[in-house]
């Protein structure tokens, strides 16, 4: 049993360890001297104004799995899960001190930190641990609110230092998991947003902003700045404009093309950890034809993509993977399509659709999104494909795209919610609630399903490889890159962190410079 | 009735000839093409291979320019045709028919036009959804008031002249009377107006395209040019002010031609 | 008096009929608020019940009544996209679009009276020959373009302002009113030199009048006869047209709130109809809509005292 554990815990950690490798870019790619921008000594307290490109979500429930990037990169400030990552893709303990897996990896075993505080100023015990993943793993209610916990079976609290979560089926990879938020007893976090993270959340006003205040009774070391307003700029033009004028402090997950005007300020350059496609409705009539979808991925260069709409700066892809997902990356995937126009035209003259005419959605709030859909309607043209845009506001294409499934195709950028391969890819499975694509294939969801079941790593790697093979083979999407992401600051701060593989905006590292 | 003597209706007729020049040579000729895009040639100056330079995809500004003042005017041109059309058909009947309905759709007139013409834009583009052509059909239906009013009143004071007597007497029917008799006499009246409604159009186009609700990318309009433009404002201020200035042209030649045509100069 | 409440009746039946007309145009909208609502989990059951809940099954007109008499007391209904009343989504944007409007009314008035009297006073100067050139090129200047002019210029170039740095009222009424001050140059500019070209045609045509003549005749100088006599008569067609165009004002705000960050009224129209969260939109319209329709009922009521000869025609 011992030796199976070591093993298990050697297995994590280099998992860990590659995707920390794969991680962003490297520091030397950065177009500045200093990692975390301004070298200046480190001012403590003070506030800073963030740009956000939209607006939160109405509601900020950690658990409600729905939610989107934005959202959540935010909340990852106000809440934590009994584990958390950390800039090197390792999972770290946060209200959990400790942690047991036993020898068949379904059963964990977390021993609670002492002296967790949540915001409204009462101590974490084993009842609100209890609460919380009883409530996201929807244990009463049988619909779990955050997917990835469906496998827990029970959640018990033996004595009030220790929580055993019990797996329905062995999953190595469920620590991975347990980012779920940790709320009090008995709370709404509709109603309530209290949580343990550095950060407390302060007021919103809709269409404006969000403030955060330092959380003074945090565990750990806790955030140097005193306060954080999320400013929301929804016009990629105008965040640009509150970057030069001094407006607002740092925004990040910028395009090549918002940064271009911004010498005054740091520049960061990281992978902004989405898998950024043309998403296609496989639903809508014309993309059932698996020869319609493999025609638009003739028809579409994404290195000329990356090219004009990124000035080169991004990671192409050829899959569902985050590029810093280290062992679950299929690189030969990425050129699976070579650019040929006559293919393409081929392809879909074969399948009835000589005349092929789409439209992409897009939130206009992501400049890197909208460049890239306008190069692809340039290059689809070429085809003799007519694309059209439909701008849209981010919150429409929560509604209409993501929610709603409403639409022909759309580029975006996918995240995932964890370290684990199945955030990236558990999204395909037919009856997946975060299958927007309408993608449906019985033999990926066979090997999804294999690949979870299975706990020698070896061979579920090969699986969820598999998979990503199946998605790039039935040209689910057109795949294009992981996008690049520049973080832009101010002179006067520090700190910025990029984490690998994970969409996170760390605010309680970032620091006002004396 | 048209004094083509009056400085301001050459000056604005000059403006919009030349306008409209550059407009038809646009929809058949431009030095590149306006939606091409060349990894290559990135935020070039203007030179002589791009009299504008070019935008980030390396497209023409120049021949976007063009072809955005084009879209824009088209889009002018089929919303006023729209407005124009249904406002006779509607001032028209009103006007020679009178009673009640005539009350009605005259009250439902004034409640209309108490929005401002943007807001109105708005809640219409809410209804139809963004895009080229609803666009078109809601700022149509936003000028339909405006054509409807001045018909209708002109209508109304060319009834009771002795030609339309006349040809009552002479048993001609009240259709024929109202737009073979009557429609060509008001037309000249008109002119100022859908001049005016030009004006209008070309604003609210650019408005609701800058808002990111009219025509969208990476089909060029003046609106959604400027909105690209302003990204560029201090490595490339040509492209938003040769933008600015396409607009500003369009509307200060409308403007004055009709005020030459007789009508008021605010919108 | 009569002419009052004819105009106060009118202004009532317009009220009525705009926020009738705004009401059926945000329910003939295709789509149904309960699919948004639910999305992936929606189910004919689901949105039966919240299509109950919401009151989507009664007839139309039973609703329009219904929101109607609830406006009227200060409910506005909920937001779909945030959740909460429509009046807590709106509070302190009214006002800053509301101060936003002033703020460019009076410079209207500040800039275009003092001018429109020099573009004549100075009439064959080369000021005022340019100045008409220059005022007619002004007028063509959409709000929003000048707008991004003014923040390249002052807020970029020149610094004298921090684009996208809003002050709110509550923190500091001077830098409120200072970071303000430039989205209203760029609403009142246009409109002040349509305003400028108004009061000058005005006042040439009053010179034309015999009383200017018999001024003339006293042997007053033409700055004189101007300044005592043409500039009262003059300024009706202005008032008129400036209590008018408060309405205008507004509308332009909408726009150019964007180029200026400006959390007013404007971003949240434009945010709530491209989500479709309709009670905001149709909130902020009729508000939009009636302050309007008032304001021409002021300047038909200012325009009859001022001048009783509109009262007989």
């Amino acid at each position: 049993m011992k030796k199976r554990f070591l093993a298990l815990v050697l297995a994590v950690l280099m998992t860990a360890a590659l995707c920390a490798c794969g991680g962003g870019k490297s520091p030397a790619a950065q177009p500045t001297d200093t990692p975390n921008g301004s070298a200046g000594e480190k001012a403590l307290g003070g506030e800073i104004t963030v740009g956000i490109a939209a607006d939160l979500d109405t509601s900020l429930d950690p658990h409600v799995s729905s939610s989107s990037a934005g959202t959540r990169e935010v909340l990852f400030n106000i809440y934590e899960g009994l584990l958390k990552p950390d800039t090197d893709g390792n999972l770290i303990p946060a209200i959990a001190e400790d942690y047991t897996v036993n020898e068949t990896a379904d059963t964990y075993t977390y021993k609670l930190r002492d002296g967790v505080r949540f915001h409204n100023g009462k101590t974490v015990t084993v009842g609100d641990v209890v609460y919380s993943l009883t409530r996201a793993a929807g244990l009463e209610t049988g619909e779990p609110l955050v997917a990835e916990l469906k496998g827990i079976a029970s959640v018990e609290a033996p004595d009030d230092k220790t929580v055993v979560v019990k797996l329905k089926a062995p999953d190595a990879e469920f620590n991975a998991y347990m980012y779920a938020a940790i709320i009090p007893e008995g709370s709404d976090p509709a109603a309530e947003v209290a949580g343990t993270g550095p950060f407390r959340f302060v007021s919103r006003t809709p269409q404006d902003n969000v403030v955060l205040e330092k959380f003074a009774d945090y565990w750990g070391e806790g955030a140097i700045l005193d306060k954080v307003t999320l400013k929301v700029i929804p016009d990629g033009q105008t965040m640009v404009m509150s970057l030069r004028s001094g407006a607002i402090d740092m925004a990040e997950r910028l395009s090549s093309s918002q940064i271009a005007d911004l010498n005054e300020l740091t520049i960061l350059e990281g992978s902004s950890n989405i898998v950024q496609a043309l998403y296609l409705n496989n639903d809508f009539a014309p993309f059932r034809d698996i020869r319609v979808r493999q025609a638009l991925c003739y028809a579409i260069d994404k290195h000329a993509v990356i090219d004009l709409a990124a000035d080169g700066h991004g990671i192409p892809v050829g899959s569902s993977m985050i590029s810093s997902m280290g062992k679950y990356v299929v690189p030969e995937l990425v050129d699976y399509y070579k650019p040929d126009v006559e293919k393409a035209k081929a392809l879909l003259k074969e399948a009835g659709y000589e005349k092929l005419s789409f439209s992409i959605t897009v939130p206009s709030s992501m400049p890197a999104h909208v460049d890239a859909a306008q190069v692809i309607v340039e290059q689809l043209r070429a085809a003799g494909i007519d694309a059209s845009i439909n701008l849209v506001e981010w919150a429409t294409w929560y509604d209409e795209t993501y929610k709603g499934r409403k639409f022909e195709a759309t580029v975006v950028g996918m995240d995932t919610h964890s370290l684990a391969a199945s955030g990236c890819l558990a999204r395909f499975q037919s009856d997946s609630s975060k299958n927007f694509i309408n993608f449906s294939n019985a033999d990926y969801d066979e090997t999804y399903a294999k690949a979870l079941a299975t706990v020698d790593e070896a061979e579920q790697t090969a699986l969820f490889k598999q998979c990503e093979t199946i998605l790039t083979e039935q040209a689910a999407n057109v795949y294009i890159q992981d996008a690049a992401s520049f973080v832009a600051m101010q002179k006067d701060v520090g700190g910025y962190q990029f984490y690998p593989a994970l969409y996170i905006m760390d605010l309680s590292t970032m620091y006002r410079v004396k | 009735m048209i004094n083509i003597k009056d400085r301001n209706f050459r000056i604005g007729a000059g403006i919009t000839l030349v306008m409209l020049l550059i407009i038809l040579i646009g929809l058949i000729w431009t030095p590149y093409d306006p939606n091409a895009m060349n990894a290559a040639e990135k935020m070039t100056a203007p030179g002589l291979r791009h009299p504008l330079g070019t935008d980030n995809f390396g497209r023409d500004i120049f021949s976007r320019v063009v072809q955005g003042t084009g879209a824009t005017f088209l889009i002018a041109l089929c919303s006023v045709s729209i407005g124009l059309l249904v406002g006779l058909l509607v001032g028209g009947l009103t006007g020679y028919y009178g009673g009640w309905i005539d009350e009605v759709l005259m009250r439902l007139n004034d409640s209309i036009t108490a929005f401002p013409s943007l807001l109105l834009a708005l809640v219409l583009i809410a209804v139809f959804h963004t895009g080229k052509y609803n666009i078109i059909l809601a700022l149509g239906i936003i000028f339909i008031p405006t054509f409807a009013r001045i018909v209708r009143m002109e209508v109304a004071r060319q009834k009771s002249l002795d030609y339309v007597a006349n040809a009552k007497l002479m048993g001609v029917k009240s259709m024929r009377i109202l737009f073979v008799h009557i429609m060509p006499n008001i037309l000249p009246v008109l002119l100022s107006t859908i001049a005016i409604g030009f004006n209008n159009a070309v604003l609210a186009e650019a408005s609701m395209s800058y808002l990111g609700l009219g025509v969208q990318p990476p089909d060029p309009s003046l609106g959604r040019m400027l909105n690209e433009a302003q990204a560029y404002l201090s490595r490339a201020p040509w492209y938003a002010l040769s933008v600015g200035l396409a607009i500003i042209l369009l509307v200060l030649g409308f403007g004055l031609l009709s005020e030459g045509l007789g009508g008021e100069s605010h919108a | 008096m009569q002419y009052v409440l004819k105009k106060t009746g009118v202004l009532i039946a317009t009220l009525l009929l705009v926020s009738l007309f705004a009401f059926l145009a945000f329910e003939i909208i295709p789509g149904d608020p309960t699919t948004m609502l639910l999305g992936s989990d929606y189910t004919p059951e689901r949105a039966e019940a919240l299509r109950e809940s919401m009151g989507l099954n009664r007839n139309v007109f039973v609703r329009y009544l219904s929101w109607l008499g609830a406006f009227l007391c200060g409910d506005m209904g909920t937001s779909y996209s945030y959740a909460m009343p429509v009046h807590e989504v709106l509070r302190g944007k009214v006002g800053v679009t509301a101060v936003l409007s002033v703020m460019s009314w009076v410079l209207v008035t500040a800039l275009s009276l003092p001018l429109g009297v020099a573009l004549v006073r100075y009439q064959s100067k080369p000021f005022g020959k340019i100045g008409v050139s220059v005022n007619q090129i002004l007028m063509a200047v959409p709000p929003f373009f000048l707008g991004i002019l003014l923040t390249y210029l002052f807020g970029l170039l020149l610094k004298v302002f921090t684009p996208g740095k809003f002050i709110p009222f509550e923190q500091s009424v001077p830098r409120c009113l200072g970071y303000l001050f430039f989205p209203a140059l760029a609403i009142s500019i246009p409109k002040a030199a349509k305003t400028v070209k108004l009061l000058r045609s005005a006042i040439l045509s009053e010179m034309k009048r015999d009383y200017v003549l018999t001024a003339y005749s006293h042997g007053n100088s033409r700055w004189m006869v101007i300044k005592h006599h043409v500039f009262r008569n003059a300024l009706l067609p202005v008032v008129t047209y400036l209590a008018m165009s408060l309405a205008d004002i507004v509308a332009s705000s909408i726009i150019v709130e964007q180029v200026f960050v400006v959390p007013g009224l404007g971003r949240l129209l434009v945010a709530s109809i491209s989500n479709r969260d309709y009670p905001v939109a149709l909130c902020i319209v009729v508000m939009i809509a009636s302050v309007v329709v008032v304001m021409n009922y002021l300047a038909d009521i200012l325009t009859q005292t001022i001048d009783p000869r509109v009262r007989l025609s």
